[in-house]
């Protein structure tokens, strides 16, 4: 295993707690690179194919690089609603991020996630986790611009 | 005059994304008055929150409250402006047990939880025989919150049968349902209560361990139970005369399927989240092949308050298809969106109306049970929820969540909407549900793309009762009832898409066209400057080849003289 995987110690190398490290590899190195499933792989005892087969089941796993801000924009029952497309459709006309893809200058990913569980402020957004809600094009556009800036 | 010993701000996950933290550092920076961040009390759509308790033992809340000077000071002065009150009609309906804590009390102070009765339930559970535990369970009819609605003492009784201590008690806090939310507030409010709740579970049934498997998109929740269980094992409580008990929480990694039994004990063992066929059941082989048990969120949450005032008493409210209250995650089209809580077998008009604050003319059904269950007209809204009512027409109660869908939603492109979530989320195990819902979503985005035609709805009906016989799991057997139940009860909107081509809603986009009435038009030309693909000319035509239909010209005018209109008919 790649010294650069060191961090998996944290975790006992059971083959049952492959979810966890993956987790742990994404949360370090933001997606699961090749290099990530090798080393995932020899640490819990399994075969590459089969952590491949754990990563591409799970949708929170990324195996692209993302950008520095994560958008994920809820697409859940109420976000949906009140306007989630519309959302998509902002972000593309003035950002063109479409939804698993990366802005050219690295700064933002678009994901669409199911719920949030802030629904009663639908259409609701996040970014790096944090949660946007009640948002309309213009509020939505300043609040991507300071994260632009930062 | 009485004078403000602390403040409470709510600040649950709906806290924060309304702006709550901002206001916290005002108040923080305005006064030397202990400010105490609370979880949420449910009334989502007036948050941020701000409760004055006062010497008196009353307090007096502030609602939408904004990071200004003007409203911190309206709260320290205790001004009459901004007051929050909870809508009369909602007082009377509610019946606060389960979440009576939340929103008032620290979520993460655990002698905040014990001063207000925290853990007296395990205290009692503890003087009883573990058999007894679950006999006061069955006796308080508690049936499980999680959307099947399976007797919870009878499940305990089978853990409980088990030989030895090798058990695993393991709590659902998946949450998949897209709009549904009383499970995060619950964890994120109150996580000592559900806690004990499981704490009661590990005594009654001999289990010795504890998981919690919760999704990765609630990190406030994650968090909190991570303090509290911290708070647990130092305090000891979890140690019980013959043994210790082990909590730990496991984060899903967002698969909708996962939230099913043994797909979640697939995932928690590092597995790719397949169902597998039952038997054996998990209480006979579960996690690790040991005994194994799973309750809801909220079903944990029922159980100290089951302890606390016996079965009986329990049972006393609700009716016969439910005992006890039920929580429910209010949101769509209504005023007051938000979490309830109610007796069960409370009527559906009472909820969305009287609770909620919806305009019984804008209302056209509810969706309750997300993608697994079905909607109900509004015609229909006299029907109890409860277990068994809500099945009869075609939806389930599910774990609670309820959106209100109004006059200006297609219910062929809601019907879409659910099945392109359940057929992206299909594990891809049973034939059927794979190939079969992913049909059913390519027919109904012809249809609303307008190329359908009536052929196509009995394919669907066809397609719809196959599945549900031919999966495995509840994912599949559940999938079809949103088309099914639409096409029940509005199949009319389908035949007007399919042979008409017209969407009453004025929703499906292929199907409809902007129109600028010149009418009541004051030339500002915000909608020229709002539009992002310009398709508006000078003379305010829209080209309807080039207009995306976004709605971005309808929110930008003043007038209000954009409209959506059948397609071709913008004349
Ligand atoms: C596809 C699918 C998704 C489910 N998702 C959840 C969920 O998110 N939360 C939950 O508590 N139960 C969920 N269930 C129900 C559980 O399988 C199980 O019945 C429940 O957790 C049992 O707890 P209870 O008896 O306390 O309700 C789901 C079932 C299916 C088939
Ligand atoms: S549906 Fe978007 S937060 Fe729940």
């Amino acid at each position: 295993m790649k010294t650069e995987f060191d961090f998996l110690k944290s975790i006992a190398p059971e083959p049952g707690n492959l979810i966890k490290g993956l987790q742990l590899i994404q949360a370090t190195e933001g997606y699961i690179s090749e290099d990530g499933i090798r080393a995932a792989a020899e640490y819990f005892g399994r075969p590459e194919a089969d952590v491949e087969g754990v990563v591409s089941f799970y949708a929170q796993f990324k195996r692209v690089k993302p950008g520095k801000f994560q958008i994920s924009v809820c697409d859940g029952t109420a976000c949906h609603l009140k306007g989630a497309p519309l959302v998509h459709e902002w972000l593309y006309q003035d950002l063109k991020l479409k939804p698993g893809e990366t802005s050219p200058d690295g700064l933002f990913s678009l994901e669409t996630v199911a719920c949030l569980g802030c629904c009663s402020l639908a259409p609701v957004m996040s970014v790096n986790g944090r949660v946007y809600g009640k948002l309309e094009r213009k509020t939505m556009m300043k609040i991507l611009k300071e994260y632009a800036d930062k | 005059m009485s004078k403000i010993v602390a403040i409470k701000i709510g600040l649950a996950s709906c806290g924060i994304a309304a702006g709550g933290e901002a206001v916290l550092a005002e108040l923080k920076k305005a006064t030397d008055l202990p400010v105490i961040e609370v979880g949420c009390i449910g009334h989502c759509y007036a948050e941020p929150l701000v409760e004055a308790c006062l010497d008196d033992g009353s307090s007096v809340i502030y609602g939408n409250v904004k990071a200004t000077e003007k409203d911190i000071q309206n709260i320290l002065s205790l001004a009459e402006e901004g007051r929050f009150e909870i809508p009369a009609a909602r007082k009377a309906k509610e019946l606060v047990k389960v979440l009576a804590l939340a929103g008032k009390i620290s979520p993460v102070d655990f002698d905040d939880y014990t001063a207000n009765g925290g853990y007296e339930g395990l205290k009692k559970a503890r003087m009883m025989k573990p058999e007894e535990v679950i006999e006061e369970i069955k006796l308080s009819g508690l049936r499980g919150r999680g959307g099947g609605g399976f007797p919870t003492g009878m499940k305990w009784g089978f853990l409980a049968a088990k030989p030895g201590f090798d058990k695993t008690v393991i709590c659902n806090a998946d949450e998949g349902d897209p709009g549904a939310f009383m499970d995060r507030s619950l964890m994120e409010s109150v996580p000592h209560q559900v806690l004990e709740g499981m704490l009661i579970a590990a005594y009654a049934t001999g289990a010795s361990r504890l998981i919690i498997y919760c999704r990765a998109e609630y990190p406030m929740a994650i968090k909190h139970l991570k303090i509290a269980i911290e708070q647990i094992n130092a305090h000891k409580i979890n140690c019980f005369d013959d043994r210790t008990i082990e909590i730990s929480i496991k984060e899903g990694a967002g698969a909708f399927v996962c939230g099913e039994e043994t797909a979640l004990i697939a995932s928690l063992e590092g597995q790719r989240g397949m169902p597998r066929f039952r038997p054996p059941f998990p209480t006979d082989s579960g996690y690790q092949g040991k005994p194994t048990m799973i309750n809801n969120v909220e079903t944990f949450g029922n159980v100290p308050i089951i302890l606390r005032e016996g079965g009986k008493n329990f049972a006393s409210v609700g009716s016969e298809g439910g005992r006890g209250t039920k929580l429910f995650a209010l949101a769509g089209d209504l005023k007051y969106p938000g979490l309830v809580e109610v007796p069960m077998g409370t009527t559906l008009r009472e909820i969305v109306f009287e609770i909620g604050g919806a305009d019984p003319d804008h209302v056209k059904a509810v969706q309750t049970g997300g993608p697994s269950g079905g909607c109900i007209p509004v015609e229909m809204f006299d029907t109890p929820v409860d277990y068994d009512s809500l099945r009869s027409l075609g939806a389930i109660m599910g774990s609670g969540g309820m959106i209100v869908i109004g006059n200006d939603r297609c219910m062929v492109e809601t019907a879409r909407y659910f099945l392109d979530f359940t057929h992206r989320e299909s594990c891809g195990k049973c034939t059927f549900c794979r190939v079969g819902t992913t049909r059913m979503f390519e027919i109904l985005e012809r249809i609303v793309a307008g190329k359908g035609c009536e052929a196509d709805l009995d394919t669907l009906e066809d397609l719809g009762k196959k599945i549900k016989a031919g999966s495995l799991c509840g994912l599949g057997q559940t999938a079809p009832n949103p088309v099914l139940a639409t096409l029940r009860y509005y199949r009319h909107e389908y035949l007007e898409h399919v042979n008409e081509n017209k969407c009453r809603a004025m929703q499906c986009n292929a199907l409809v066209d902007i129109y600028i009435n010149k009418d009541n038009c004051v030339k500002c030309k915000m909608c020229l400057r709002s539009c992002p693909v310009n398709a508006i000319s000078d003379d305010f035509v829209v080209d309807p080849a080039v207009c995306t239909r976004c709605n971005s010209c309808l929110d930008s005018c003043p007038k209000k003289t954009i409209i959506r209109v059948a397609k071709g008919e913008a004349k």
